[in-house]
């Protein structure tokens, strides 16, 4: 009996990723949820600009590579060309919530019918280590050497939070892959954001605090427990908005 | 044979894109351009397609990114502060090779500029725009009938090629009435089994980009799409000669400073001199024979254009310098009146008489 194998839409291709890193949890988990549903036939993902741009090889799918930040509006286009098609963009907190924030805004109160995968990690991985959008007050990067400041560089952004805040979304969700609970936890809730769109239920996303060792200058295991100690206070884990089982409860 | 309509020059490429296949739009409220958008917006939803009023410029233009990905036909229109930026986008679509159709229906800049027409957009269309070596192809109408033709033809040459076409109109074609009639044969599409359209379980994924880490690979990207456009430049320029036969003075413009030479040249014949024009209905690929032919007879050409001087320098690189070639334009929203266009060709023409 096979009791472990890897996502049939999880290509076979080595990834570029840095040891520690937990693009390569995300990825799996994103696959497995489409394998579970069987929409590997019917799936196109949308790849951004930063540690994930080569996302594109790594699904069996078909994919698109996006320009930054422009994400949610190629899925857009997709999405209204065949709504019968599965669209999933998968985006990192500089793309998502930087450079890409109006096209994250307008597609959520649009409530398009897509699943948006937002990992933050609270800094910029591709470029080499600056400050994010997402990054802490005092994180120290190569943009803020001397620890983010909110008075001159403000204050990092809640997505989740603030996206929750509007009327059009169908599910905004903030879960964590530090540790086995975590990302069992995660599986489940990515896997309810495909199946959202699989249901027409419209706009998902998930929010996904996530770690990067190599430009948090910390071991993988450090790193795991920085996300435990600074990201999660900040950014609490949890199921931020969910239209269909409010109209359940009401 | 169909009716004709009186139409706006906005509303005609709007009707011509549906009756060409298109169903989906993509746009950004714009002065002189947003007939267009709204008459999309009340019929879409009629026939089935999508128009949809983006949150700017750069996502609209990324949505008819998305659309091009799945092959069907797609469209954006704006005015030039809007089409500077589409220019990321646009330069995505010709990275990856894809076709589709963007609108320019020009007003005067830089910056804010002004809401009345323009063609100063010359460079930025015909040039590439955005970052990197790429073309589009880029058709002049001159007229409401022509904003409906090389509106499909704009479609077709798109799907050909798998490139983006841009339609480069300006405010007074925008806004004029004119009889038009409208094509009313089927459009034909072309197989694209690059297309993004689910693997279905049944194909390798197929992926859309313009990423190549491996310079030799970009490389390679980059001569293959220049073999292409070899092949347009060879193929696909398009343009009208009138009364260039026996020309001494051979006037180019498009669009409507096509119109205004033409009367001049009229005029100019009365006065006894021989006068042409040469409207080039493609200014990329842009017209070369005809204007190096007309080179071998002709004494001096005329550039009449609504910009400071931009298609001029095509010229000159179509002639290879060989005779002097004078500018004659209006900028700022303003258009050259029939008679100082004749004023051109008269001192065109004076050193020789």
């Amino acid at each position: 009996m096979v009791v472990f194998e890897r996502p049939k839409s999880l290509a076979k291709v080595p990834m570029h990723y840095c040891p520690g890193c937990t693009h390569g949890i995300i990825h799996r988990l994103v696959a497995q949820a489409i394998d579970e549903l069987g929409i590997e036939g019917s799936a196109i993902g949308v790849a951004p600009v930063g540690c994930a741009v080569m996302a594109y090889n790594y699904f069996t799918c078909d994919m698109i590579e996006a320009a930054h930040g422009r994400a949610p509006a190629v899925a857009t286009g997709l999405k209204r060309s065949d709504p019968s098609k599965i669209v999933f963009t998968y985006q990192g907190d500089g793309d998502l919530a930087s450079i890409g924030m109006a096209e994250t805004v307008h597609a959520a109160t649009r409530n398009e019918n897509i699943t948006v995968i937002f990992v933050n990690n609270a800094i910029y991985g591709m470029t080499g280590g600056q400050m994010a959008p997402t990054s802490l007050p005092g994180q120290v990067t190569q943009t803020s050497p001397y620890g983010r400041d909110v008075s001159t560089a403000g204050y990092p952004i809640k997505v989740s939070e603030m996206l929750s805040a509007l009327d059009g979304p169908e599910f905004i969700a903030r879960v964590a892959v530090n540790n086995v609970k975590n990302v069992k936890n995660a599986q489940k809730i990515i896997k309810k954001a495909f199946e959202n769109q699989v249901n027409n239920k419209g706009f998902s996303l998930v929010e996904v605090v996530s770690s990067c060792p190599t430009n948090w200058g910390k071991t993988p295991s450090d790193a795991l427990k920085w996300v435990e100690e600074n990201m999660i206070p900040y950014y609490p884990l949890g199921i931020y908005k969910d239209k269909s089982a409010q109209k359940e409860g009401e | 044979m169909s009716e004709k309509v009186l139409m706006k020059g906005n509303e005609a490429i709007a009707e011509a894109a549906i009756r060409a296949g298109c169903r989906h739009y993509f746009g950004y409220p714009i002065t002189p351009q947003t007939e267009l958008a709204a008459y999309m917006a009340k019929r879409m939803p009629k026939i089935g397609g999508c128009f949809l009023q983006a949150e700017s410029e750069i996502a609209a233009i990324n949505m008819v990114y998305g659309v091009a990905a799945t092959g069907k036909r797609v469209m954006t229109s704006s005015s030039s502060p809007g089409v500077s930026l589409k220019q990321e986008g646009i330069s995505y679509i010709a990275g990856s090779d894809l076709p589709a159709l963007i609108v320019n229906v020009q007003r005067g800049g830089p910056g804010l500029g002004g809401i009345q027409p323009s063609q100063s957009d010359y460079f930025q269309a015909t040039k590439g725009g955005g970052h990197g070596d790429y073309h589009l192809i880029v058709l002049t109408p001159a007229s409401v009938q022509e904003m409906a033709d090389l509106t499909g033809l704009a479609f077709e040459l798109a799907d050909k090629y798998r490139m983006p076409a841009m339609l480069l109109a300006d405010g007074t074609m925008g806004q004029m009435m004119e009889p038009v009639e409208l094509p009313e044969t089927e459009p034909e599409f072309v197989d694209k089994p690059w297309a993004l359209t689910g693997t279905g379980m049944k194909r390798e994924h197929n992926i859309v980009n313009s990423l190549y880490l491996v310079p030799e690979e970009l490389e390679r990207t980059n001569l293959e799409r220049f073999e292409r456009y070899k092949l347009i430049e060879e193929k696909e320029a398009r343009w009208e000669s009138f009364m260039t036969e026996d020309a001494d003075v051979c006037v180019v413009a498009f669009g409507i400073a096509a119109r205004v030479s033409k009367n001049a040249v009229v005029e100019a014949r009365k006065l006894g001199i021989k006068a042409g024009l040469i409207r080039p209905i493609t200014v990329w690929p842009f017209p070369k024979k005809p204007i190096a032919e007309a080179a071998k007879t002709c004494k001096a050409f005329v550039s009449v254009e609504l910009s400071m001087g931009q298609m001029i320098d095509d010229i000159n690189l179509a002639i290879g310098c060989s005779r002097p070639v004078s500018l004659c334009s209006r900028v700022g929203g303003m258009i050259p009146s029939p008679e100082e266009v004749l004023e051109s060709i008269k001192k065109a023409a004076g050193g020789n008489e």
